[in-house]
């Protein structure tokens, strides 16, 4: 038994051997090159190699880096937070409500999220701007007198255009979940007297906190790391830590203060995440 | 009353349903109209119908090349993430072997990494290895990202298997190989075919790490990214993208009635939350 085992685990061991080890070249080895890369300081074309942490002093201490820092924290977590109620409604509804063509809904959610990212992207500053869709359809109906600018260049479009893109990530999880509840858990909350609100709150909601926290952490985790949102619908005030990563490796030529930023915003947003991760646990139970 | 207030409730969700299924299409609607639109700037009122905007596309040097090379990228990633993806997709189902979950939880990390990470990392190492940037490095990150989705898709169908199917072949004198060939790849090709359409098409739309990594030689995405500043191209961008949108549907559609086949093939249901997200 012992040696049929020892053959089966080297089988597996050898299938998944090739894609472990493009892993390891081409995510290990790079993110440890970055880290390496941030104790480095750059000297016009040449890096000096001498390790020293003046990347991560001038990172958490300059005022620009920590604005641009805590914007993105904020703008990254009201969208983590606007997508989510946004899609739960929809998730319950497709999961609760459509009996029949289940799998035709959830197909034409994910439809939208095929056309370009960029021109999708592109087409909301169309709609948001000055004479835009929005303004020239509400000026029309006569709810406005003068275009809304408040609706593009700033955090609001970037929030907006971030929970459009991210919705089928935040949808799809929940609804998983809510289709894993056992429907007689509510017919028994039922029959011992609980009303809809109670049901909801008492039964449903803590079986779907699995996949809320789920859509959480993959809406929360690469929207930090956005820089073409912010570039096209957020002006100066909506721009985030990515854009300066990006600016850091291009045009600044400052590469390893742009890998001390990405490796900043990194430990950052994995804190964060481990903490939402966590109380979902307790509030919720398992995570998967 | 209570039943009146739960119909209540059911038709709001319904309405609500509408209103979010039309703030998702609102920008895809708005692609072909603009697309087909007789005028040089995109905003409204529509002036009339034309075609123009696709006749330029036909004559655009720059888009040629660039369709070119995104073809190139998209294919070579969609084979080679499937290859890799199958491998680990099938060691994953079928073998139990130590360290399988730590190995697999970090091949299936760049799912969660923000695409700028994986990028900006890719270009340090590359930047030290003295590498030049060209197709293939776009390549090595496409594939990347593209693997965890592989294996994602590839899983289910090589869960499906049922593995007497595998030792009857065996009692039958075929060898492993031959089993591969002539039992298992025949079940799981629909799944193969679904995790090559949709590398292709993740691949085909990726724009991030392709902005860092792409050398002279662009991809479309970032081909677009260039057109955008100018507001006379916008158009045909429209355009380009009302191709692209039509050309993402058909590929999905057809990776999705792939992946039926295949749980049809193996006698499962095809379940609605599964597939390709």
């Amino acid at each position: 038994m012992g040696v049929t085992l020892d053959k089966e685990a080297r089988q597996g061991l050898t299938l998944l051997s090739p894609a472990a080890l493009y892993a390891l070249l081409m995510l290990a080895a790079p993110l440890a090159m970055v880290v390496t890369f941030s104790f480095w300081t750059q000297n016009y074309l040449d890096i000096d190699t001498t390790p020293t942490l003046d990347n991560y002093r001038e990172a958490w201490s300059k005022p620009i880096y920590q604005v641009l820092m805590f914007r993105s924290l904020r703008i990254s977590l009201t969208v983590t937070v606007v997508t989510v109620l946004l899609a739960f409604p929809i998730a319950y509804y497709i999961s609760f409500h459509v009996k029949q063509r289940k799998a035709l809904w959830l197909f034409l959610i994910t439809v939208p999220f095929w056309t370009s990212y960029l021109l999708r992207v592109f087409l909301w500053k169309v709609i948001l701007g000055f004479n835009g869709v929005l303004n020239t359809a509400l000026m029309q109906v006569g709810l406005i007198d003068e275009p809304l600018t408040f609706i593009l260049y700033n955090a609001n479009a970037v929030v907006l255009t971030l929970a459009h893109a991210w919705a089928p990530f935040a949808i799809l999880p929940i609804f998983v979940a809510l289709e894993k509840i056992d429907r007689s858990l509510l017919e028994a909350a039922e029959d011992l007297g609980d009303g809809p609100v109670r049901q909801f709150f008492r039964v449903t909601l803590p079986l779907a906190m699995p996949g809320v926290i789920a859509a959480t952490l993959i809406v929360l985790i690469p929207t930090v790391g956005d820089f073409i949102t912010p570039r096209l619908v957020g002006g100066t005030d909506g721009l985030m830590i990515a854009n300066m990563i990006q600016i850091q490796f291009g045009k600044a030529n400052n590469a390893p203060l742009g890998a001390a930023l990405a490796i900043s915003s990194m430990v950052i947003v994995a804190s964060i995440s481990l903490l939402i991760y966590f109380a979902g646990k307790k509030f919720g139970g398992k995570v998967e | 009353m209570s039943r009146s207030r739960k119909a209540f409730s059911a038709r709001a969700l319904t309405v609500y349903a509408l209103l979010y299924m039309l703030f998702l299409y609102a920008p895809v609607i708005l692609l072909p109209l603009f697309a087909f639109n007789d005028a040089t700037i995109v905003s409204f009122p529509l002036k009339g119908f034309t075609t123009k905007w696709f006749d330029v596309l036909w004559t655009t040097e720059a888009l040629h090349g660039a369709v070119r090379n995104s073809m190139i990228v998209a294919v070579s990633t969609a084979l080679l993430s499937t290859v890799l993806g199958a491998c680990a997709a099938r060691a994953s189902s079928r073998y139990r072997f130590p360290g399988k979950r730590p190995v697999m939880g970090f091949i299936m990390l760049p799912l969660v990494l923000p695409e700028i990470i994986v990028a900006v990392a890719l270009l340090v190492l590359l930047m030290q290895l003295g590498m030049s940037l060209s197709l293939w490095t776009v390549i090595l990150g496409h594939v990347l990202i593209c693997t965890p989705f592989s294996i994602a898709i590839l899983s289910s169908a090589f869960q499906g298997l049922d593995t007497s199917l595998e030792e009857a072949s065996f009692d039958l004198g075929e060898t492993r190989w031959g089993t591969f060939y002539r039992v298992i790849l025949p079940l799981v090709m629909p799944g193969v075919i679904s995790s090559l359409l949709i590398c292709f098409t993740i691949s085909l739309d990726e724009f991030i790490i392709a902005f860092f990594l792409t050398g002279t030689d662009v991809t479309l995405p970032v081909y677009i990214w260039s057109q955008l500043r100018f507001p006379t191209k916008l158009p045909s961008v429209m355009a380009l993208g009302t191709i692209l949108l039509a050309l993402s549907v058909v590929l999905l559609i057809l990776a999705e009635w792939f992946r039926r086949r295949s749980a049809r093939k193996q006698g499962l249901e095809a379940s609605a939350a599964g597939g390709f997200m």
